[in-house]
């Protein structure tokens, strides 16, 4: 009975008890969530015009942070930095689309994952080689972004909101709306949706798939420099960072391979969940820890009812 | 580029070649796949202005013949001269700003969009205003997307497909979907047009419909088609020149009657060894 209670009865208690406590955990689940949709929507953007399962996602990330701090110790002034780690994730895609893309058109999908998990190994060497294998800090501060924190009172009670956070959040927001904007307004954009519509269509309307890979890979590389800073700024900038990429990949079973929309929802609510199953579940029942494998649990759970993910289109077997 | 739907829109395309003269020459074209040879060594032209039929028994390497013209495969071996310019090798958008447009053995069409999106799409490679010109303003992009649409609605009427408008294309039957992708073919008022097998799997009214389409398109738009088709019946009425493939190579080139005749051909169609 008593665990029942536990489980089912006394986290809902402890939520209306504290409703300003779980503001303050909905707020950080979210904040996470923001940066798994982000990191989502650079593997959907890459898998739907080329089929491609980005492996490299993850080390990208690193990639992108240590280059910014990096440029930043070697005298270069912060706001000069971003730029040009954003020109250096640029030549990256021009690399990886000339020397490993282009030879592997009409290759087989596994060859093409196999070769993003090269990418990865050649990044995680380029990156020690370059810039050393040891952590480093975000140079947060030097980037303008606030550092302090905003308190507020809701139900008479505290939440309190870390200023980096909050540009976290709004930083993300904006590139997620941008792209969805660029997505659906743009040449470009439409030019991305009509690959991974019907690949020969696209192509015998004149589209280049070159032009389409260096584009995706390209802000592949802008959503990895964000999410490198956002993250860099809480946990530093080390190559365990690779490891919140690979959220992405419950948010891409929930929300579909394929789906913008799935990969913003599925990364909200999977940030959310995992906060929340933590600290009212997590902890008082198994210890903590839990944010570790929660989502991918929550993921197969889904899978079981729903192999198409949430918001996958159908799967039809063709018999 | 004529962007108003008044039909001088659709005259000849203008490729800088004269009626009769040699638009594509395919010289020595061999292409393999591991150890299947798809193509060995072939070699025929497409004057401008003509139906051009490529015949031939399944797996002779037909569409392998369309997807290198239009840079989908990469031959091993030979050159193709299309419009003056020799190339051995190029991309599919290559082709496409040269005016190279092409439908699919297997319908290709855009899914989840209408048939008019699906046409339109056909005219992306033309809208010029780049991305940043419509992220800041609207304006000029959706005058220019005006003009383009008139051309569109001008090729839905022209097809007949008025009524299937805003369907999604892949709620439509087989048929009406070849049409529509002939539709989006159209749309970008190719200089050659490659077809393959657009009557496949029609009835006979439908293949009717389509014959007299493409026949129009030849005639009143003067647009050159290269045209893979198995229905000896349309073969003989549309084209103005046949080649025959068999095992990856030609067996006959020739006007229609001639090529009928031949008994080289007939033995391929009978499947007699050889
Ligand atoms: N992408 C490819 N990979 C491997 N083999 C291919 C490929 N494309 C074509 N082939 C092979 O090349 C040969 C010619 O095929 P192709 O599709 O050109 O024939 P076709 O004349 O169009 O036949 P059909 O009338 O059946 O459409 C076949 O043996 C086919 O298996
Ligand atoms: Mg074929």
């Amino acid at each position: 009975m008593d665990i029942l209670n536990t489980i089912f009865v006394q986290p809902f208690a402890d939520m209306a008890a504290a409703p300003d406590f779980l503001l303050q955990v909905i707020w950080e689940g979210l904040v996470g969530g923001v940066l798994y949709a982000l990191i989502a929507l650079g593997f959907v953007l890459i898998y739907k015009s080329s089929r491609i399962f980005n492996f490299a996602q993850g080390i990208m990330v690193v990639f992108a942070a240590l280059t910014l701090v990096g440029l930043y110790e070697m005298g270069i002034p912060a706001l000069l930095a971003v730029p040009l780690t954003l020109a250096v994730m640029f030549a990256l895609a021009v690399v990886v689309e000339r020397v490993v893309l282009r030879p592997l058109v009409n290759q087989p999908d596994i060859i093409l994952f196999m070769a993003t998990i090269g990418i990865t190994l050649f990044l995680v060497g380029l990156g020690e080689t370059i810039f050393g294998g040891e952590n480093k800090v975000m140079i947060t501060a030097e980037l303008g972004i606030p550092t302090g924190s905003i308190m507020l009172e809701p139900f008479g009670g505290f939440v309190s909101i870390e200023e980096r956070d909050l540009t976290a959040v709004v930083g993300a927001g904006v590139l997620v709306a941008s792209l969805l904007v660029f997505l659906n307004r743009t040449k470009i954009g439409r030019a991305i949706r009509a690959l991974g519509d019907d690949h020969q269509a696209a192509l015998s309307i004149g589209i280049s798939l070159s032009t389409i890979w260096v584009i995706v890979w390209f802000i592949a590389g802008i959503i990895a420099l964000v999410t490198g800073i956002a993250w860099g700024a809480r946990a530093g900038v080390s190559f365990a960072l690779e490891v919140i990429a690979y959220k992405a990949l419950p948010v891409l079973m929930l929300g579909g391979l394929e789906s913008v929309t799935g990969a913003i929802v599925g990364g909200l609510a999977i940030g959310v969940l995992e906060k929340l199953f933590e600290v009212y579940w997590g902890q008082p029942l198994l210890g903590g820890n839990t944010e570790a494998w929660f989502a991918y649990v929550l993921a197969l759970i889904v899978l079981l009812f729903r192999p198409q993910g949430l918001f996958g289109e159908r799967i039809i077997e063709r018999v | 580029m004529n962007l108003h739907a008044d039909p001088a829109a659709f005259a000849e395309p203008d490729d800088g070649i004269a009626k009769g003269a040699v638009l594509l020459e395919i010289r020595n074209i061999s292409l393999a796949f591991g150890g299947v040879k798809a193509l060995t060594d072939i070699s025929f032209n497409v004057r401008k202005g003509e139906i051009r039929a490529i015949i031939g028994p399944n797996g002779a390497g037909k569409t392998s013949m369309l997807n290198v013209v239009n840079g989908f495969y990469t031959p091993q071996k030979g050159s193709i001269t299309f419009r003056g310019r020799e190339r051995r090798a190029m991309k599919p958008h290559h082709a496409v700003g040269q005016g190279i447009a092409r439908t699919f053995q297997n319908v290709a069409l855009f899914k989840g969009m209408s048939t008019l999106d699906n046409i339109m799409a056909g005219r992306s490679v033309m809208m010029k205003r780049n991305i940043l010109w419509q992220m800041i303003w609207h304006g000029p992009a959706l005058k220019e997307e005006i003009a383009h649409r008139e051309v569109v609605e001008e090729i839905i009427d022209f097809l007949e497909i008025q009524h299937i408008r805003h369907t999604p294309v892949g709620k439509l039957p087989y048929g009406l979907q070849k049409r529509v992708e002939l539709g989006r073919a159209l749309a970008m008022e190719p200089s050659l047009l490659l077809l393959d097998e657009p009557m496949a799997g029609m009835n006979l009214e439908e293949k009717e419909d389509m014959s007299r389409f493409i026949l129009d398109v030849n005639q009143q738009r003067g647009t050159t088609i290269a045209l893979i088709e198995h229905d000896m019946g349309v073969v003989m009425d549309l084209s103005d020149r046949v080649v025959v493939l068999d095992y990856g190579k030609i067996i006959a080139d020739g006007a229609p009657d001639q090529v009928k005749n031949d008994q080289g051909v007939i033995d391929a169609y009978l499947g007699v060894p050889h």
